[in-house]
């Protein structure tokens, strides 16, 4: 290997370290540094535990409503001819654009008490602000442009000769959709959802606002890690840490071999 | 099915793809659409399966007017140039497609798929994906998937303009011999003139969006109407503004003989059974001629020979 390949991987590598591995295998070492006992006991406390099951509720919701959002736009995007399609593509561009505290104020100023919505709400007994419904809001909105931006490149390259096939073979467009265009374009989908979950379940900033923070009633995982912090409990952030840091690594690791089998299936 | 297009334009933008066409083809008959690129060839055939709307026209697949059908309703056939297969799916559900689709009970499909896969010599093949066949069974796959549902016409964009030349003759004689055995109207776009007269009964010369001539590939041959289809259909040399002379009607003869008007060989080149033999005329023009190989060797043809030849009145259009 030459002298300036090496060098180029040195300094790939040493930046990586630095910046993600160090500081992730930090978090694992303090996290176990008295063992697994103190561990488990701040992870089944009831407070982390309510905290894990509304981040996972949230991504529950929040993903495949983005899923079902974000294949529609990028196919209107990439088939559709339509007026204002220029400003579509900008506005899915957005949550990228703003910081997550702004979206959670703008939502506050939209569905809070004194929003425009909110009298309307507060009349039907609906509460969105300073509880689920509103972090789920919060969440989606900040993972929406991920699954548009990964499958409508996909869509782009896929040449539409399959699809007119399958409609001078009887089929319409729900199935020509489903046995054909989705078929196609399913690996920048499942992409996608990788990384708005990934994106979900880690949101800080725009579900803190609009959350209120209810201690045991609407903390999130990365809310509940935030808190334990502040208060002191350096083992209880850890562990919770950690615990977050699992989930976004099964998510990867199950799309990955959920991939990797069908695509040996298939032998593409 | 007959099939009759009626008075069809189309235009892309400032582009003219199609300028009042109409064209009839018979039914069961085998046509051929016979163009250069941007001809409007494969416009019309895309018109003819719905894929494309006409601006106005109409077009009729036997008594039915399907101008404003969609594709999935017309019946017809389709066989993209570059195949279109369904990558995720096997052979046998490539095929199966339009049958399920339709709904059709799962023992009938089976049935059909393996009577298809027969008809198109891809009996061992079910099983396999697209990206594991070769040019040619991609090409017969797509056909067996365009016939599954039994269409009331076959159409085909440059069916074969994507393969070899040894298989392209060989799947072109295989689907002529496919056409005398189920008897579909088909209609395949080409660019390529001898594979248009090889296999088609009725050939429709097309030229920049019009209809430059239809008829048989005698007739487009023996009696073209213009000089476009004359130039297209055949070799030909051009010897004045519209005059024309076919190769094969320039005779040959030895120089000695007293007959005819001089000429120069300035290269010969020998094709097999053909010779084309390159000549400048004793007034500077210059022409082909086409010749046996008999006949090349009974003359001696060589470069830089001076022969005599007689030329026959060239056809000439207004």
């Amino acid at each position: 290997m030459s002298f300036s390949k090496l060098g180029v991987r040195t300094l790939a590598l040493g930046y990586l370290a630095l910046l993600l591995a160090a500081p992730v295998a930090m978090i694992f070492y303090r996290t176990f540094e008295h063992g697994i006992a103190p561990v488990w006991d701040a992870v089944s406390a009831p407070n982390a535990v309510r905290a894990f099951w509304l981040s996972i509720e949230i991504v529950a919701i929040a993903v495949p409503l983005n899923t079902a959002f974000g294949v529609g736009v990028a196919l209107l995007l990439e088939r559709g001819s339509f007026r204002g399609k220029a400003l579509l593509g900008m506005l899915v561009d957005l949550p990228f654009a703003i910081s997550p505290v702004v979206v959670g104020l703008a939502l506050v100023l939209v569905y809070g008490k004194t929003g425009w919505f909110g009298d309307w709400l507060i009349g039907h007994g609906i509460q969105v602000i300073f509880s689920v419904p509103g972090m789920v809001l919060a969440t989606a909105v900040v993972s929406l442009p991920f699954v548009v931006r990964e499958t409508a490149p996909v869509l782009r390259e896929l040449s539409t000769d399959a699809e007119q096939a399958a409609a001078t073979l009887g089929a319409g467009a729900w199935q020509t959709f489903r046995r054909i265009t989705l078929p196609a374009i399913r690996w920048g989908v499942v992409y996608g959802v990788v990384l708005t979950t990934a994106r979900a379940l880690g949101e800080f900033g725009a579900v803190s606002v609009v959350s209120g923070r209810i201690e045991g009633q609407t903390q999130t995982l990365p809310l509940y890690v935030q808190g334990q912090f502040e208060n002191f409990n350096i083992t209880g952030a850890y562990a919770s840490a950690v615990v977050l840091a699992l989930l976004a690594l099964a998510t990867l690791v199950a799309m990955n071999l959920l991939t990797r089998r069908t695509r040996r299936r298939e032998a593409i | 099915m007959a099939i009759e297009v009626r008075n069809v334009s189309r235009r892309f933008g400032e582009f003219v793809a199609l300028d009042d066409v109409c064209i009839r083809v018979n039914d069961g008959a085998l046509t051929a659409l016979l163009g250069p690129s941007g001809s409007g060839k494969s416009t019309l055939l895309r018109i003819i399966a719905g894929l494309e709307t006409p601006d106005s026209g109409e077009v009729r697949i036997g008594e039915r007017v399907v101008t404003d059908a969609p594709a999935r309703t017309r019946d017809v056939g389709f066989v993209f140039q570059h195949y279109a297969p369904f990558k995720h799916m096997t052979v046998h559900d490539n095929v199966a497609f339009g049958l399920k689709v339709r709904r059709r009970p799962k023992t009938e499909i089976r049935a059909r798929v393996h009577e298809l896969l027969g008809l198109v010599r891809l009996e061992g093949l079910a099983d396999r994906y697209p990206s594991q066949l070769s040019g040619g069974q991609l090409q017969r796959m797509a056909l067996a998937r365009a016939l599954a549902v039994a269409p009331r016409v076959l159409l085909l964009d440059e069916p074969f303009g994507a393969l070899d030349a040894l298989v392209r003759a060989e799947l072109r004689e295989w689907l002529r011999r496919l056409h005398e055995e189920i008897h579909v109207t088909t209609i395949f776009v080409t660019h390529d003139q001898e594979e248009a007269m090889a296999l088609a009964e009725q050939i429709v010369v097309m030229n920049r969006g019009r209809i430059e001539q239809a008829g048989t590939p005698r007739e487009l041959y023996e009696s073209p109407r213009n000089e476009f289809v004359m130039s297209f259909i055949g070799p030909v040399n051009r010897l004045g503004e519209a005059s024309f002379l076919r190769p094969h009607d320039i005779q040959i003869m030895p120089y000695a003989t007293g007959e005819g008007t001089e000429a120069l060989i300035e290269r010969v080149v020998h094709l097999g059974f053909e010779v084309r033999v390159e000549l400048k005329l004793g007034d500077g023009r210059d022409v082909w001629a086409q010749v046996t190989r008999e006949s090349a060797q009974e003359l001696e043809l060589h470069e830089g020979q001076i022969l005599a030849v007689r030329l026959p009145e060239p056809r000439v259009f207004a």
